[in-house]
């Protein structure tokens, strides 16, 4: 069985699908990125099984099967030494945008900021553009990585580096900027007073049957979810019983 | 008999060869000229690239890839000519038979460890010594210059030794030293050699993409000094291809069709010069 699609859901379906794995000996699941949009492909196409999305689909793709596992939150990131520990949405956005570029503006120390994006196409680039830039552009003057590892990678080593992955990716070495006074935690992210958090889904062509519908079974049960929520996200099933 | 057969086997091998490379070129190009058409040159000539939003203007990219290239070239025509010369005229035969393989070496190292040790090294050192984002034009052109350096060393080297001696030993019975007969008889001579080596080595640094992406920090503005973050069209692609579809997969084509354009007027101008000797 063949998964592809967004290299921000790869990793999580990675850790199930090694559960998954161990319980039914007799099923290989194979894990591949590609992104969203050719996760989308593929599974129209048939070159995979179960196609990953970490944004919503266009009407053009929604004769697709669609199953929510889960939400993650989208964390802008700073190096750890970096003063600052709380934005607003508009100083995100001109941070981005390029209109804010000393971290005096913003309560930091007299640097120039080194913003961080992500590539065009990208999912995780897409919901950030929607859900905190809204009608203001990416400034073409930020670097560009084409994965949250490598964004990652930059601000853990950049002190006056910024940029925005996955919550549940977010790890000791740089630090989450609270949103408006709110931190991106879990119990933030659940309650949604912290707002950017986007789908995490996976896609059938058809009805679920054989394999693929044992796989889908598996994360959506209490033990698929508790590993997903383990990981940092906020698990389909907890959402349904909050709201 | 069996020499007929050796013959016709070696002739199908070569041909595959040519009609790999056909293959090659009409996808690229099919894949990828219908855009700038539809597109129209203006668009893809342009500075806006949001190739999600209809702006496929490739200009910066081409910009960046000549700075980058210009920047690499800066840096190891200098060092390769200079080893070049060190070999070919002022070292002996056992520092020669340890010193080229070294620098060959070099070619054999993959552009991702390259790469890294421009994100572990050279990128903090520029920051903290120079400012900016040390994800720089600066960062690029000097790990390039290193990876195109075993080329121009060994072409010129090659170039170098082709001189027949009988040049060397007339210029030293009418008098001049060591350092006039190289610069003034030496290079001059073996100039077509060093010419292709240098072009070959172009080539290469337009191509490279991993290690341009690591450590040159891919913003898509123009840079406005060395320091500054540089997109090249190689990384481009390779950033983005993963995500994209419709018509910002096929502007990465027309990227690759242009790429390809480049490389190919690189290599006749290459052969033009050897071909001349």
């Amino acid at each position: 069985m063949i998964i592809a699609g967004s290299t921000s859901v790869q990793p999580f379906i990675e850790k199930v699908a090694e559960h998954f794995m161990e319980k039914n000996p007799g099923v290989v699941v194979n894990v591949q990125g590609g992104g969203s949009t050719a996760g989308v492909q593929a599974t129209m196409n048939g070159t995979c099984d179960i196609g990953a999305s970490s944004r919503n689909l266009k009407p053009a793709e929604r004769a697709l099967k669609v199953t929510l596992i889960a939400l993650d939150g989208i964390a802008v990131i700073v190096h750890r030494d970096n003063p600052v520990e709380d934005l607003t949405v508009e100083q995100v956005r001109g941070i981005f945008s390029n209109n804010i570029t000393n971290w005096k503006e913003l309560g930091g120390s007299d640097k120039d900021i080194i913003p961080v994006t992500r590539e065009e196409g990208s999912g995780t680039r897409a919901s950030f553009e929607e859900m905190i830039m809204g009608e203001t552009a990416i400034s073409d003057a930020c670097l560009v990585q084409d994965s949250n590892g490598a964004v990652r990678e930059i601000i853990a080593t950049t002190p006056q580096g910024v940029g925005y992955i996955s919550v549940g990716l977010v790890d000791e070495r740089e630090k989450a900027i609270a949103i408006n006074g709110i931190k991106p935690t879990l119990a933030n992210l659940i309650t949604e007073k912290y707002r950017f958090a986007r789908p995490f889904l996976l896609l059938l062509r058809g009805e679920p049957a054989g394999a693929c519908q044992s796989f889908i079974e598996y994360v959506l049960s209490p033990e698929g979810q508790e590993i997903l929520g383990s990981s940092g996200l906020i698990p389909a099933t907890q959402i349904a019983a909050d709201r | 008999m069996k020499d007929k057969i050796a013959e016709k086997v070696l002739l199908v091998i070569a041909l595959s060869a040519i009609l790999s490379l056909a293959l090659i070129t009409f996808f690229i190009f099919q894949q990828g000229v219908p855009l700038i058409f539809k597109a129209g040159l203006g668009n893809f000539l342009s500075l806006k690239w949001a190739p999600t939003r209809a702006g496929f203007g490739i200009l910066s990219m081409i910009i960046g890839s000549l700075m980058v290239t210009i920047g690499a070239l800066a840096v190891g025509i200098p060092f390769g000519l200079a080893g070049a010369i060190f070999l070919a005229e002022f070292s002996s035969k056992p520092i020669q038979k340890t010193l080229k393989p070294v620098i060959e070496l070099l070619a054999g190292i993959p552009s991702v460890v390259y790469g890294f040790i421009g994100i572990v090294i050279l990128v903090p050192f520029i920051r903290n010594t120079f400012g900016g984002p040390g994800f720089s034009v600066l960062a690029a052109s000097i790990i390039l210059g290193i990876m195109i350096l075993p080329t121009i060393v060994s072409i010129s080297y090659d170039a170098l030794l082709a001189v027949p001696n009988t040049y060397r030993e007339g210029s030293y019975a009418v008098g001049a030293t060591k350092w006039q007969t190289i610069v003034m008889l030496l290079l001059p001579a073996a100039r077509s050699g060093i010419v292709a080596g240098i072009i070959l080595g172009m080539g290469r640094a337009v191509g490279e993409t991993m290690a341009v992406i690591m450590i040159a920090g891919n913003a898509l503005k123009i840079p406005g000094s060395i320091l500054d973050s540089v997109r090249t069209l190689t990384s481009t692609i390779a950033l983005e291809l993963g995500y994209a579809a419709g018509d910002h997969r096929a502007a990465l084509f027309a990227c690759g069709s242009v790429l390809f354009l480049i490389i190919i007027v690189l290599n006749i101008v290459a052969i033009r010069i050897t071909g001349k000797e």
